[in-house]
Protein backbone atom coordinates (compact mmCIF):
# COMPACT_ATOMS: atom_id res chain seq x y z
CA UNK A 1 0.00 0.00 0.00
CA UNK A 2 1.46 3.73 -0.81
CA UNK A 3 1.07 5.07 2.38
CA UNK A 4 0.22 8.63 1.05
CA UNK A 5 -2.03 11.44 2.03
CA UNK A 6 -3.79 13.67 0.63
CA UNK A 7 -2.48 17.35 0.93
CA UNK A 8 0.66 15.63 1.17
CA UNK A 9 1.67 13.90 -1.86
CA UNK A 10 3.92 15.90 -3.90
CA UNK A 11 2.71 16.79 -7.24
CA UNK A 12 -0.69 15.26 -6.27
CA UNK A 13 -2.12 18.10 -5.57
CA UNK A 14 -1.69 21.56 -6.35
CA UNK A 15 -2.04 23.24 -2.54
CA UNK A 16 -3.57 21.84 0.70
CA UNK A 17 -5.67 23.32 3.35
CA UNK A 18 -8.32 25.80 2.56
CA UNK A 19 -11.80 25.21 3.36
CA UNK A 20 -13.77 22.42 4.91
CA UNK A 21 -14.51 20.30 1.41
CA UNK A 22 -12.37 22.36 -0.36
CA UNK A 23 -8.84 20.42 -0.46
CA UNK A 24 -6.94 21.81 -3.28
CA UNK A 25 -8.20 19.03 -5.71
CA UNK A 26 -10.98 21.32 -7.33
CA UNK A 27 -7.84 22.21 -9.47
CA UNK A 28 -7.28 19.60 -10.82
CA UNK A 29 -11.26 18.36 -10.72
CA UNK A 30 -12.01 21.11 -12.87
CA UNK A 31 -8.87 21.04 -15.14
CA UNK A 32 -10.13 17.38 -16.16
CA UNK A 33 -13.21 18.63 -16.67
CA UNK A 34 -11.87 20.68 -19.08
CA UNK A 35 -12.67 19.50 -22.58
CA UNK A 36 -11.58 22.27 -24.36
CA UNK A 37 -9.73 24.26 -21.92
CA UNK A 38 -6.24 25.77 -23.02
CA UNK A 39 -5.48 28.17 -19.35
CA UNK A 40 -2.50 27.57 -17.37
CA UNK A 41 -2.24 23.48 -17.90
CA UNK A 42 1.21 23.50 -16.07
CA UNK A 43 0.43 25.25 -12.85
CA UNK A 44 -3.41 23.94 -11.98
CA UNK A 45 -2.40 19.84 -11.61
CA UNK A 46 -0.72 16.82 -13.23
CA UNK A 47 -3.56 15.69 -15.70
CA UNK A 48 -4.13 18.16 -18.80
CA UNK A 49 -7.67 17.94 -19.97
CA UNK A 50 -9.64 15.15 -21.32
CA UNK A 51 -8.84 15.63 -24.92
CA UNK A 52 -5.11 15.55 -24.38
CA UNK A 53 -4.96 12.97 -21.85
CA UNK A 54 -7.04 10.65 -24.11
CA UNK A 55 -5.09 11.54 -27.00
CA UNK A 56 -2.04 10.54 -25.20
CA UNK A 57 -3.57 7.22 -23.84
CA UNK A 58 -4.52 5.76 -27.17
CA UNK A 59 -0.86 7.50 -28.86
CA UNK A 60 0.04 4.70 -25.88
CA UNK A 61 2.16 6.74 -23.96
CA UNK A 62 2.93 5.16 -20.84
CA UNK A 63 3.83 8.09 -18.67
CA UNK A 64 0.53 9.41 -19.24
CA UNK A 65 -1.41 6.17 -18.29
CA UNK A 66 1.19 5.75 -15.33
CA UNK A 67 -0.03 9.55 -14.35
CA UNK A 68 -3.71 9.08 -14.34
CA UNK A 69 -3.48 5.95 -13.09
CA UNK A 70 -1.86 7.04 -9.94
CA UNK A 71 -3.67 9.93 -9.48
CA UNK A 72 -7.10 8.21 -9.31
CA UNK A 73 -6.43 5.10 -7.87
CA UNK A 74 -6.48 6.24 -4.15
CA UNK A 75 -10.05 7.85 -4.53
CA UNK A 76 -10.91 4.25 -6.36
CA UNK A 77 -9.69 2.56 -3.75
CA UNK A 78 -11.52 3.97 -0.94
CA UNK A 79 -14.70 3.56 -2.95
CA UNK A 80 -13.73 0.22 -3.20
CA UNK A 81 -13.21 -1.04 -0.17
CA UNK A 82 -16.98 0.42 0.67
CA UNK A 83 -17.82 -2.60 -1.40
CA UNK A 84 -15.66 -5.45 -0.39
CA UNK A 85 -14.29 -6.78 3.03
CA UNK A 86 -10.81 -7.06 2.24
CA UNK A 87 -8.05 -4.34 1.13
CA UNK A 88 -6.88 -7.35 -1.25
CA UNK A 89 -10.63 -7.92 -3.09
CA UNK A 90 -10.52 -3.44 -3.30
CA UNK A 91 -6.97 -3.85 -4.99
CA UNK A 92 -8.67 -6.43 -7.75
CA UNK A 93 -11.74 -3.96 -8.06
CA UNK A 94 -9.36 -1.47 -8.72
CA UNK A 95 -7.90 -3.63 -11.11
CA UNK A 96 -10.69 -5.20 -13.06
CA UNK A 97 -11.75 -1.15 -13.14
CA UNK A 98 -8.91 -0.26 -15.02
CA UNK A 99 -8.87 -3.45 -17.21
CA UNK A 100 -12.06 -2.42 -18.17
CA UNK A 101 -10.79 1.73 -18.87
CA UNK A 102 -8.22 0.35 -20.92
CA UNK A 103 -10.33 -1.82 -23.42
CA UNK A 104 -12.87 0.72 -23.05
CA UNK A 105 -10.75 3.91 -24.48
CA UNK A 106 -11.32 3.21 -27.75
CA UNK A 107 -15.06 3.91 -27.34
CA UNK A 108 -14.49 6.81 -25.53
CA UNK A 109 -16.74 9.02 -26.67
CA UNK A 110 -16.95 12.69 -24.51
CA UNK A 111 -20.25 12.00 -22.87
CA UNK A 112 -18.83 12.79 -19.01
CA UNK A 113 -15.68 13.90 -17.75
CA UNK A 114 -13.01 10.70 -18.17
CA UNK A 115 -12.58 10.64 -14.80
CA UNK A 116 -16.88 10.64 -13.95
CA UNK A 117 -16.48 7.80 -16.50
CA UNK A 118 -13.58 5.70 -15.02
CA UNK A 119 -15.20 6.23 -11.51
CA UNK A 120 -18.80 4.86 -12.87
CA UNK A 121 -16.83 1.41 -14.52
CA UNK A 122 -15.24 1.23 -10.57
CA UNK A 123 -19.05 1.81 -8.78
CA UNK A 124 -20.09 -0.72 -11.08
CA UNK A 125 -17.31 -3.41 -10.89
CA UNK A 126 -17.50 -3.19 -6.89
CA UNK A 127 -21.00 -3.14 -7.17
CA UNK A 128 -20.91 -7.05 -8.65
CA UNK A 129 -18.07 -7.83 -6.63
CA UNK A 130 -19.68 -6.87 -3.50
CA UNK A 131 -22.94 -8.57 -4.01
CA UNK A 132 -20.92 -12.14 -4.81
CA UNK A 133 -18.81 -11.57 -1.84
CA UNK A 134 -22.74 -11.21 -0.10
CA UNK A 135 -21.09 -8.69 2.14
CA UNK A 136 -24.37 -6.90 3.87
CA UNK A 137 -23.78 -3.70 6.61
CA UNK A 138 -23.73 -6.23 9.44
CA UNK A 139 -27.23 -6.48 11.39
CA UNK A 140 -25.29 -4.86 14.82
CA UNK A 141 -23.80 -2.24 12.88
CA UNK A 142 -23.39 1.59 14.00
CA UNK A 143 -26.45 2.76 12.40
CA UNK A 144 -28.72 -0.70 12.26
CA UNK A 145 -32.00 0.06 14.36
CA UNK A 146 -30.90 3.60 15.00
CA UNK A 147 -33.15 6.75 13.95
CA UNK A 148 -30.68 7.25 11.10
CA UNK A 149 -32.02 5.82 8.04
CA UNK A 150 -30.42 6.27 4.73
CA UNK A 151 -32.57 9.50 3.49
CA UNK A 152 -35.46 10.58 5.62
CA UNK A 153 -36.15 11.62 8.89
CA UNK A 154 -33.74 13.58 11.78
CA UNK A 155 -30.33 13.41 11.69
CA UNK A 156 -29.38 14.01 15.77
CA UNK A 157 -31.44 11.82 18.18
CA UNK A 158 -34.83 13.70 18.69
CA UNK A 159 -34.63 12.75 22.78
CA UNK A 160 -31.64 15.49 22.87
CA UNK A 161 -34.40 18.31 22.05
CA UNK A 162 -36.98 19.60 24.11
CA UNK A 163 -40.29 17.70 23.11
CA UNK A 164 -43.30 19.14 22.86
CA UNK A 165 -45.05 22.61 21.06
CA UNK A 166 -44.29 25.38 23.55
CA UNK A 167 -41.60 28.01 24.32
CA UNK A 168 -38.27 25.79 24.26
CA UNK A 169 -39.01 23.20 22.07
CA UNK A 170 -36.28 21.90 19.94
CA UNK A 171 -34.13 23.39 21.97
CA UNK A 172 -30.77 21.79 23.04
CA UNK A 173 -31.50 19.79 26.13
CA UNK A 174 -28.11 17.51 26.15
CA UNK A 175 -26.11 19.82 23.65
CA UNK A 176 -22.98 18.91 22.42
CA UNK A 177 -20.13 18.94 24.82
CA UNK A 178 -16.26 19.87 23.64
CA UNK A 179 -14.38 17.35 21.79
CA UNK A 180 -10.23 17.15 22.81
CA UNK A 181 -8.35 19.93 20.81
CA UNK A 182 -7.39 19.03 17.52
CA UNK A 183 -3.75 20.27 17.49
CA UNK A 184 -2.56 17.61 19.32
CA UNK A 185 -1.03 14.97 16.73
CA UNK A 186 -2.54 11.67 18.92
CA UNK A 187 -6.01 13.09 18.38
CA UNK A 188 -6.13 14.53 14.92
CA UNK A 189 -4.58 10.78 14.04
CA UNK A 190 -7.42 8.98 15.69
CA UNK A 191 -10.05 11.41 14.13
CA UNK A 192 -9.22 10.39 11.13
CA UNK A 193 -9.02 6.17 11.53
CA UNK A 194 -12.14 6.45 13.18
CA UNK A 195 -14.08 8.79 10.41
CA UNK A 196 -11.97 6.26 7.64
CA UNK A 197 -13.68 3.30 10.06
CA UNK A 198 -17.14 4.45 10.26
CA UNK A 199 -17.05 5.74 6.74
CA UNK A 200 -16.82 2.50 5.51
CA UNK A 201 -20.25 2.08 7.66
CA UNK A 202 -21.97 4.07 6.42
CA UNK A 203 -25.01 3.51 3.89
CA UNK A 204 -24.24 2.88 0.54
CA UNK A 205 -25.47 6.03 -0.93
CA UNK A 206 -24.31 8.19 1.53
CA UNK A 207 -20.82 6.28 1.66
CA UNK A 208 -20.59 7.09 -2.26
CA UNK A 209 -21.36 10.75 -1.76
CA UNK A 210 -19.16 11.28 1.54
CA UNK A 211 -16.38 9.71 0.03
CA UNK A 212 -16.41 11.77 -3.24
CA UNK A 213 -16.96 15.39 -2.00
CA UNK A 214 -14.98 15.24 1.15
CA UNK A 215 -12.41 12.76 1.41
CA UNK A 216 -11.65 12.92 -2.47
CA UNK A 217 -12.88 17.05 -3.23
CA UNK A 218 -15.07 16.39 -5.74
CA UNK A 219 -17.98 18.77 -7.20
CA UNK A 220 -21.54 18.83 -6.22
CA UNK A 221 -22.23 18.31 -9.57
CA UNK A 222 -19.70 15.69 -10.69
CA UNK A 223 -21.49 13.30 -8.04
CA UNK A 224 -24.79 14.31 -9.32
CA UNK A 225 -23.36 13.20 -12.89
CA UNK A 226 -21.69 9.66 -11.46
CA UNK A 227 -24.14 9.02 -9.38
CA UNK A 228 -27.45 9.96 -11.34
CA UNK A 229 -29.14 11.97 -8.51
CA UNK A 230 -30.70 15.18 -8.48
CA UNK A 231 -28.64 18.08 -6.12
CA UNK A 232 -31.25 18.43 -3.91
CA UNK A 233 -30.71 14.34 -3.30
CA UNK A 234 -27.29 14.64 -3.23
CA UNK A 235 -26.95 17.09 -0.75
CA UNK A 236 -29.80 14.94 1.77
CA UNK A 237 -27.39 12.35 1.93
CA UNK A 238 -23.95 14.13 1.92
CA UNK A 239 -26.30 15.94 5.05
CA UNK A 240 -27.00 12.72 6.50
CA UNK A 241 -23.95 11.23 5.99
CA UNK A 242 -22.07 13.89 7.50
CA UNK A 243 -24.67 13.87 10.61
CA UNK A 244 -23.72 10.54 11.04
CA UNK A 245 -20.35 10.49 11.41
CA UNK A 246 -19.89 13.68 13.47
CA UNK A 247 -22.61 11.10 15.92
CA UNK A 248 -19.80 8.55 15.82
CA UNK A 249 -16.89 10.83 16.54
CA UNK A 250 -19.12 12.51 19.63
CA UNK A 251 -19.34 8.64 20.47
CA UNK A 252 -15.78 8.36 20.36
CA UNK A 253 -14.20 11.52 22.49
CA UNK A 254 -14.16 10.66 25.99
CA UNK A 255 -15.83 13.89 26.48
CA UNK A 256 -18.65 13.36 24.13
CA UNK A 257 -22.71 12.80 25.08
CA UNK A 258 -22.13 9.16 26.45
CA UNK A 259 -19.56 10.59 29.24
CA UNK A 260 -21.72 13.84 30.20
CA UNK A 261 -25.40 12.30 29.64
CA UNK A 262 -25.18 11.00 33.54
CA UNK A 263 -24.25 13.84 34.87
CA UNK A 264 -26.17 16.48 32.56
CA UNK A 265 -29.76 15.80 32.51
CA UNK B 1 -40.51 35.68 10.56
CA UNK B 2 -40.60 32.65 12.98
CA UNK B 3 -37.01 31.50 14.98
CA UNK B 4 -34.95 28.49 13.89
CA UNK B 5 -35.30 26.08 16.63
CA UNK B 6 -31.74 24.19 17.56
CA UNK B 7 -33.69 21.17 15.88
CA UNK B 8 -34.33 23.14 12.85
CA UNK B 9 -30.77 24.35 12.54
CA UNK B 10 -29.31 21.11 12.82
CA UNK B 11 -30.89 19.79 9.67
CA UNK B 12 -29.90 22.90 7.86
CA UNK B 13 -25.99 22.89 7.90
CA UNK B 14 -25.14 21.51 5.06
CA UNK B 15 -27.17 23.53 2.80
CA UNK B 16 -25.16 26.31 4.70
CA UNK B 17 -22.29 25.33 3.97
CA UNK B 18 -23.32 24.68 0.23
CA UNK B 19 -24.66 28.26 0.09
CA UNK B 20 -28.25 26.45 -0.74
CA UNK B 21 -30.18 28.69 1.69
CA UNK B 22 -32.22 31.37 0.35
CA UNK B 23 -31.27 34.68 1.45
CA UNK B 24 -34.23 34.73 4.34
CA UNK B 25 -33.27 31.53 5.89
CA UNK B 26 -29.30 32.53 5.74
CA UNK B 27 -30.23 35.19 8.24
CA UNK B 28 -32.52 33.36 10.22
CA UNK B 29 -29.26 30.51 10.58
CA UNK B 30 -27.18 33.40 11.44
CA UNK B 31 -29.51 35.21 14.17
CA UNK B 32 -29.84 31.88 15.78
CA UNK B 33 -26.56 30.57 15.89
CA UNK B 34 -25.36 33.86 16.83
CA UNK B 35 -26.99 33.22 20.15
CA UNK B 36 -26.65 29.76 20.44
CA UNK B 37 -23.30 28.19 22.06
CA UNK B 38 -25.01 24.11 21.43
CA UNK B 39 -25.45 25.22 17.46
CA UNK B 40 -22.64 27.05 17.38
CA UNK B 41 -20.37 24.24 18.42
CA UNK B 42 -22.65 21.43 16.57
CA UNK B 43 -21.60 23.49 13.79
CA UNK B 44 -17.91 23.09 14.32
CA UNK B 45 -18.24 19.74 15.06
CA UNK B 46 -20.08 19.40 12.08
CA UNK B 47 -17.05 21.11 10.32
CA UNK B 48 -14.48 19.32 12.54
CA UNK B 49 -15.70 16.23 10.81
CA UNK B 50 -16.22 17.32 7.61
CA UNK B 51 -12.35 18.55 7.84
CA UNK B 52 -11.10 15.10 9.25
CA UNK B 53 -12.72 13.54 5.77
CA UNK B 54 -10.10 15.65 4.10
CA UNK B 55 -7.42 14.34 4.95
CA UNK B 56 -8.20 10.40 5.57
CA UNK B 57 -4.74 8.18 5.23
CA UNK B 58 -4.87 6.96 1.56
CA UNK B 59 -4.51 3.72 0.53
CA UNK B 60 -4.10 3.00 -3.36
CA UNK B 61 -3.51 -0.10 -5.26
CA UNK B 62 -0.40 -2.61 -4.41
CA UNK B 63 3.03 -2.09 -6.16
CA UNK B 64 2.02 -6.00 -7.99
CA UNK B 65 -1.25 -4.55 -9.04
CA UNK B 66 0.37 -1.18 -10.32
CA UNK B 67 2.70 -3.29 -12.46
CA UNK B 68 0.45 -5.53 -13.74
CA UNK B 69 -1.63 -2.40 -14.87
CA UNK B 70 1.11 -0.96 -16.70
CA UNK B 71 1.59 -4.42 -18.62
CA UNK B 72 -2.05 -4.49 -19.40
CA UNK B 73 -1.14 -1.48 -20.95
CA UNK B 74 1.73 -1.87 -22.92
CA UNK B 75 -0.14 -5.11 -24.14
CA UNK B 76 -3.20 -2.99 -24.95
CA UNK B 77 -1.18 -0.70 -26.92
CA UNK B 78 0.94 -3.32 -29.10
CA UNK B 79 -1.93 -5.16 -30.28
Amino acid sequence: MLGIEFGRAPGLVGRSGGRAGAHGHEEWNDLGDEIAGEAAAGDCGPLPNDEAVLARLKAGDEAMFALVLDTWSPGLHRLARGYVSTDASADEVVQDTWVAVIRGLDGFEFRSALRTWVYRILVNTAKTRGSREARTIPSGGLFAGEFLSEDAGPTVDPGRFQPGEGPGAGSWLHPPTAWPSPEGAAIARETRQRIAQALTELPERQRIVVALRDADGWSAEEVCEIMGISAGNQRVLLHRGRAALRTQLEDYFPSGRAASEGVSA
Amino acid sequence: MKALTCQELVELITRHLEGALGPAEEARFAEHLAGCRGCDRYLAQFRRTIDALGHLPVESISAGTRDHLLDAFRTWHAR
